[in-house]
């Protein structure tokens, strides 16, 4: 079985139940909204939003939706215990890891799709003004959030306490992805938008996204075999 | 390991003793006064900081890779060192901070990639503890990434413009003042040394008390 | 054998707690500007009124505490471990024995 061939059945068929039963998604985009409607609630002044916090809300949705996410689909396979069958499957272990990986980022890019145009609705934050720089940031930070996520939600699967290690071991490495998610976000929502301060963002996301896809893909087979 | 922890010991004891007369004797800097002090402990116990999470990292990666239990053992002790120097770190930080600052806390780019590291090496121990059977490969894998942050935490100040001082304060020392620095380095090298030998030798009592107690049960 | 552990250990202690109290003692005098770039203290214009010594204190109190508080636990532990290691090891022996 060749590398893509494995990638591509494992998100094939990550896709496919996930279009069947549709839970995580709805479960997702629904607490993405609640998660803008109680940040509203404490950063609106006026009946408008604080400046920069725009940014903020969308990015901060986007983690915490994202942990839901990867909850909900590890937990889904450890009780089908597809995880085990996976990893007994001669299968490459990075393979695996990318097919799963690519599922969980479809996941989070489709909530994103629902959620920054809320965000811009909302929140009259011209978020898409300079799109191609919007829709960047989104996808380096998605990666970035993802690639690690999946690595941990897949190490913590068969662990107990999972749920409440996950965001414990989560949301510190993935600091630096928000803040740079954040930051460049922020300078698009500028009324002169600072297109150089964004990209210099950008930039840091693209290396930390290197560097963290290198760190899981390294880990991933020997922290996921047992013994 | 055995034979040489009382010189170590012994060393470390010494090097502390003198190392107050070292500070109080050591000239006082122009802007900040007496608090500038504080750099003296705080800059040596952020290095050796850098050097524990480093520790930690490259063990961590061994005992991932080869499954060596050796490994294992001094990745975690490195960890519960960085957490204690860490913590050094952050509180001494603020103490300075807040008479040479005016603020006790400022988000900038050195102090938040700090606290950052210093979570993720608590999350490490955090998993130890609650994560259940084979949680030493996983924290493992928490330790690499830990350690991929050092060089960011270190290279922040001069990437960004942080209300930190860079890492250009160090080479440019004053004769009078890099003597006292050195000397609490060395100290705190040493002390660094004589916890990682303490701890292994603590953790390798308690694994083979795990095992007698696994072969009890038999 | 305990007894001189615990000597040892009490010796180690007054030294480490006495040193930096000896230091203290000594009166610590503003030294005159040796190298260029040192104001001495007292012709810096007043700005904070915010005293210095406390923060020093407890910047390094703290320091020394938690490195004896974790030194103290690691001794702690290893007591704990040991008693109990003798006592499973003598439970074994007996036990395979039988």
């Amino acid at each position: 079985m060749n590398f893509f061939s494995t990638v591509a059945l494992v998100a094939h068929k990550d896709l496919l139940v996930e279009t069947r039963s549709r839970e995580v998604i709805y479960t997702s985009v629904l607490f993405a909204i609640s998660c803008i409607l109680v940040f509203s609630f404490g950063l609106v002044k006026e009946g408008r939003i604080v400046a920069d916090a725009a940014a903020a809300i969308l990015w901060i949705t986007i983690a915490f939706a994202g942990t839901l996410a990867l909850n909900r689909i590890f937990d889904r396979e450890r009780q089908n215990e597809t995880l085990r069958a996976l990893l007994l499957a001669p299968a490459s272990r990075a393979a695996i890891y990318v097919g799963k990986l690519a599922g969980v980022l479809g996941l989070l890019i489709l909530v994103e799709v629902i959620v920054a145009p809320l965000v811009v609705l909302m929140f009259n934050a011209a978020l898409f003004r300079h799109a191609s720089y919007m829709l960047a940031l989104l996808v380096a930070g998605s990666i970035g959030y993802a690639s690690v996520g999946t690595l941990f939600a897949a190490m913590l699967a068969r662990s107990a306490g999972r749920g409440a290690l996950l965001p414990v071991l989560l949301y510190p490495i993935t600091v630096p992805v928000i803040i740079g998610g954040v930051r460049g976000t922020a300078a698009l929502l500028q009324p002169e938008a600072d297109l150089a301060i964004a990209r210099a963002w950008l930039t840091m996301l693209i290396a930390f996204d290197a560097v963290f896809l290198t760190l899981s893909l390294w880990t991933f087979e020997p922290v996921m075999t047992e013994g | 390991m055995h034979k040489s922890f009382p010189v170590l010991l012994v060393l470390t004891i010494g090097l502390f003793a003198y190392a107050p007369f070292a500070i109080i004797n050591a000239p006082y800097e122009a802007t900040m006064g007496l608090v500038q002090k504080i750099f003296y402990f705080h800059v040596p116990t952020a290095i050796t900081m850098f050097v524990a999470a480093f520790t930690c990292g490259i063990a961590s990666a061994i005992f991932l890779f080869t499954s060596r239990r050796g490994a294992d053992r001094v990745g975690f002790a490195a960890a519960e060192i960085t957490v204690l120097l860490g913590l050094i770190v952050l509180v001494s930080g603020p103490l300075w901070a807040r008479k040479a600052w005016g603020v006790w806390w400022q988000w900038d780019a050195r102090l938040t990639s700090t606290l950052v590291m210093w979570l993720v090496f608590q999350a490490y121990l955090l998993l130890r503890r609650f994560g259940g059977p084979g949680s030493e490969k996983l924290s493992a894998a928490v330790a690499m990434f830990g350690a991929a942050l050092v060089p960011f935490v270190y290279w922040s100040v001069n990437l960004w413009r942080t209300v930190h001082p860079t890492t250009n304060v160090i080479p440019t020392l004053a004769p009078s003042m890099r003597t006292p620095f050195l000397w609490c380095l060395a100290a705190f090298m040493c002390l660094f040394v004589l916890l990682i030998a303490a701890r292994v030798e603590l953790e390798k009592r308690r694994t083979r008390l795990d095992d007698l107690y696994l072969a009890l049960e038999d | 054998m305990t007894s001189f552990r615990f000597v040892r250990a009490l010796l180690i202690a007054i030294l480490l707690v006495g040193a930096p109290v000896a230091a203290m003692a000594q009166a610590p005098q503003p030294q005159p500007p040796q190298q260029e770039g040192f104001v001495p203290v007292d012709q810096l214009p007043g700005q904070e009124a915010l005293p210095a010594a406390p923060l020093v204190a407890a910047a390094y109190g703290v320091a020394w505490a938690a490195v004896l508080i974790y030194l103290f636990s690691i001794w702690k532990r290893l007591g704990t471990v040991e008693r109990e290691l003798t006592e499973v090891t003598r439970r074994l022996e007996s036990g395979g024995r039988r």
